[in-house]
């Protein structure tokens, strides 16, 4: 990745069946004193899902937004479908474009209808007209199984159907990547399974994903692989099979009796 | 003995859906749950009563009742055998009124006034008229189309076949609705934009907009009003220098603008950053995040405070006076001190129209502010 990479702002252009979709190196992030990624480095291959783990203020969190560069960092590089992520805010621009993020408290727009939630992005950044952009967000609302609640407001909605379609909001986008930051822990438990529905069938279409989560059962159904963050430190990475088998780890194996008790 | 026996803790009959206690029925009801239903709130219905007993019926004897509403002098108005208590003077509004409205602009050159007031009308029906048609254009039309053409239209083009007419003329409500509007369609705007420059990432632009806003905040409008008639010319080469209701008019737009962006800085404070982030996330540059999803939002929370600033400064309009501008409280002062007119009753007469000319349009506003928020609420909900 030399700096012919930044003279790539748009992914599309770029090669990107040999490249990995995201790489980090040496990543280091401090809030004031406290020291939140410390070393993190870690290479995500393309269509490759990922589940991390681990005790909240472990910086989970922390390391997903640093992909969408929503966090900023200190030290370390951070190469997103072959963009370096720098102070450009062409680079950033570009890569949220080809980045979904679905967040813990969905996050929708609530002066906007779901349908226009859904077109916003593709009319505002990717210049779609309009007739376009609601075809195609109706195309992710049914996939999402929520058409018919495309004119109502999202206050309206059920904390599932919300998450949902916070999730047909960002691949309404057509990204290559998506994040997501506990998807599922505001939910009641009741919409938990709707919502981990909807994500097994995106990571069956092979979109790569990288997903914050304490459902140790979505991970073990759909993950490559699964990362155990604790302060700060990426503590533990293998295949789900094996992580929650034989962890290799004191602290993971203390973190799994915790939560799969 | 039996029947606890038979009150079980686990239901074994589906319980089915009861129709809600009645309600104490009518208008009596309603008093007794309102008006009497303690003690203490029996007292003070009865304190209410006896003060409106009090007020009331002098307060409808002076301006309604014992009124003169036609005359041609103060003979009119002053006490005679039929009338010894007479009451308001309203035939002195009557026959002031034209001046009340529209100051020293000549007469024959009115029905440019009038066409003014229509255009304003139409805008502010238009943009305040919820579901009208392309509130887009309304917007353009009301913020910019109409302020250009109304200043050539009211001030007078002689290429255009009208008339000039100095704005030293200018008077009455013409000259009020003009500061006003100007201030609200300025101030609006550039409030926005203070309030943004204010939480700007760049120090120098934060440090203007603080500057200015401190500044203009911590002065009173009289003084700002005073720095605008007479500083503004000491600078400014005299040919060059705008005349005095432009210098007033910028001088009030400015001091509204402060309070402004305060108003608008508290709404941008009650976006939750997750929306700005989502916004981020899904590649919207910074302008417009904040002009789809952030102000939006914004203005919507404060906009009982954005009226409530829109009736403050409609008020404070009353203090160009003091640098020798006739607005409408002006000329009500100007025309009670004529000898033709003058009564025990003139005075009083002439500031409860001004009162009552204020008290509508203020409560107006108010009443259109809580209108929108309920009605912004409901389609939140829907």
């Amino acid at each position: 990745m030399g700096p012919a990479m930044e003279n790539r702002p748009d992914a599309s252009q770029a090669d990107t069946s040999a490249e990995p979709a995201v790489e980090i190196v040496g990543l280091h992030k401090w809030y004031g004193d406290f020291h939140v990624l410390r070393d993190i480095n870690l290479t995500v291959a393309r269509g490759e899902r990922i589940v991390i783990c681990g005790p909240s203020g472990g910086g989970k969190s922390t390391l997903l937004r640093c992909i969408n560069r929503l966090e900023n960092w200190q030290r370390g590089r951070v190469v997103v479908d072959g963009i370096e992520l720098t102070d450009d805010p062409k680079h950033i621009v570009a890569v949220r474009r080809d980045v979904g993020m679905v967040f813990q408290h969905f996050n929708l727009f609530p002066h906007l209808t779901v349908l226009e939630n859904c077109t916003l992005a593709p009319i505002w950044v990717r210049h779609m007209p309009k007739k376009d952009a609601e075809a195609l967000a109706m195309r992710y609302l049914t996939r999402v199984k929520i058409p018919e609640q495309a004119q109502k407001y999202p206050a309206r909605l059920s904390g599932g159907q919300q998450q949902r379609v916070a999730i047909a909001r960002a691949l309404c986008m057509s990204p290559n990547i998506m994040l997501f930051d506990e998807p599922t822990s505001a939910l009641d438990p009741e919409m938990v399974k709707e919502v981990l529905d909807t994500m097994v069938e995106l990571a069956n279409d092979g979109i790569t994903m990288l997903v914050v989560s304490h459902e140790m059962g979505f991970a073990r159904e759909v993950a490559d692989r699964v990362i155990f963050m604790a302060d700060g430190q990426i503590v533990e990475v293998n295949e789900p099979k094996t992580f929650f088998a034989q962890p290799r780890h004191e602290r993971t194996k203390l973190f799994l009796q915790q939560v799969l008790r | 003995m039996t029947a606890m026996t038979e009150r079980t803790y686990l239901r074994t009959v589906p319980a089915d859906p009861l129709p809600p206690p009645e309600q104490r029925a009518g208008r009596i009801g309603w008093l007794r749950e309102n008006l009497f239903s303690s003690p203490g709130n029996i007292a003070l219905t009865l304190i209410c009563i006896l003060f409106i007993a009090w007020a009331l019926p002098p307060l409808l004897r002076f301006f309604v009742f014992d009124a003169v509403w036609s005359g041609s002098d103060r003979q009119a108005c002053l006490s005679s055998p039929q009338l010894p208590e007479p009451g308001a003077c309203w035939a002195f509004v009557r026959v002031w009124f034209s001046y009340f409205v529209y100051g020293f602009y000549p007469i024959a050159q009115h029905w440019r006034v009038d066409v003014f007031f229509l255009a304003l009308a139409c805008g502010i029906g238009w943009l305040a008229w919820l579901s009208a048609p392309r509130r887009g254009i309304g917007a353009v039309y009301f913020f910019i189309v109409l302020p250009v053409l109304s200043y050539v239209f009211l001030r007078g083009a002689p290429t255009l076949g009208l008339a000039e007419v100095p704005t030293a003329l200018w008077g009455g409500i013409l000259v009020t609705i003009v500061v006003a509007t100007v201030g609200i369609v300025v101030s609006l705007p550039l409030g926005i934009l203070l309030a943004l420059a204010r939480r700007s990432d760049i120090p120098v632009v934060r440090l203007f907009a603080v500057t200015f806003i401190e500044f203009v905040r911590g002065v009173p409008l009289i003084t700002v009003l005073f720095m605008a008639s007479v500083m503004l010319p000491l600078f400014v080469p005299e040919r060059l220098s705008p005349d005095k209701l432009v210098r007033a008019l910028i001088g009030v737009a400015l001091f509204a603008s402060a309070y402004m962006a305060e108003v608008v800085r508290g709404g941008l404070a009650a976006v939750p950053r997750g929306q700005y982030e989502a916004a981020q996330a899904l590649g919207l540059p910074h302008w417009r995040m904040m002009a789809l999803i952030v102000l939006p939002q914004a203005l919507r929370v404060t906009l009982p405070n954005i009226v409530n600033t829109f009736i403050g400064l409609f008020k404070d309009t009353t203090l160009v006076f003091i640098v020798g501008i006739f607005d409408f409280l002006r000329t009500i002062e100007a025309a009670r001190a004529d000898p033709h007119w003058a009564t025990p009753v003139t005075s009083a007469t002439g500031y409860a129209f001004a009162a009552l000319f204020y008290f509508i349009c203020c409560y107006g506003m108010s009443r259109y502010a809580r209108r929108v928020e309920t009605r912004l609420a409901r389609a939140h909900r829907r």
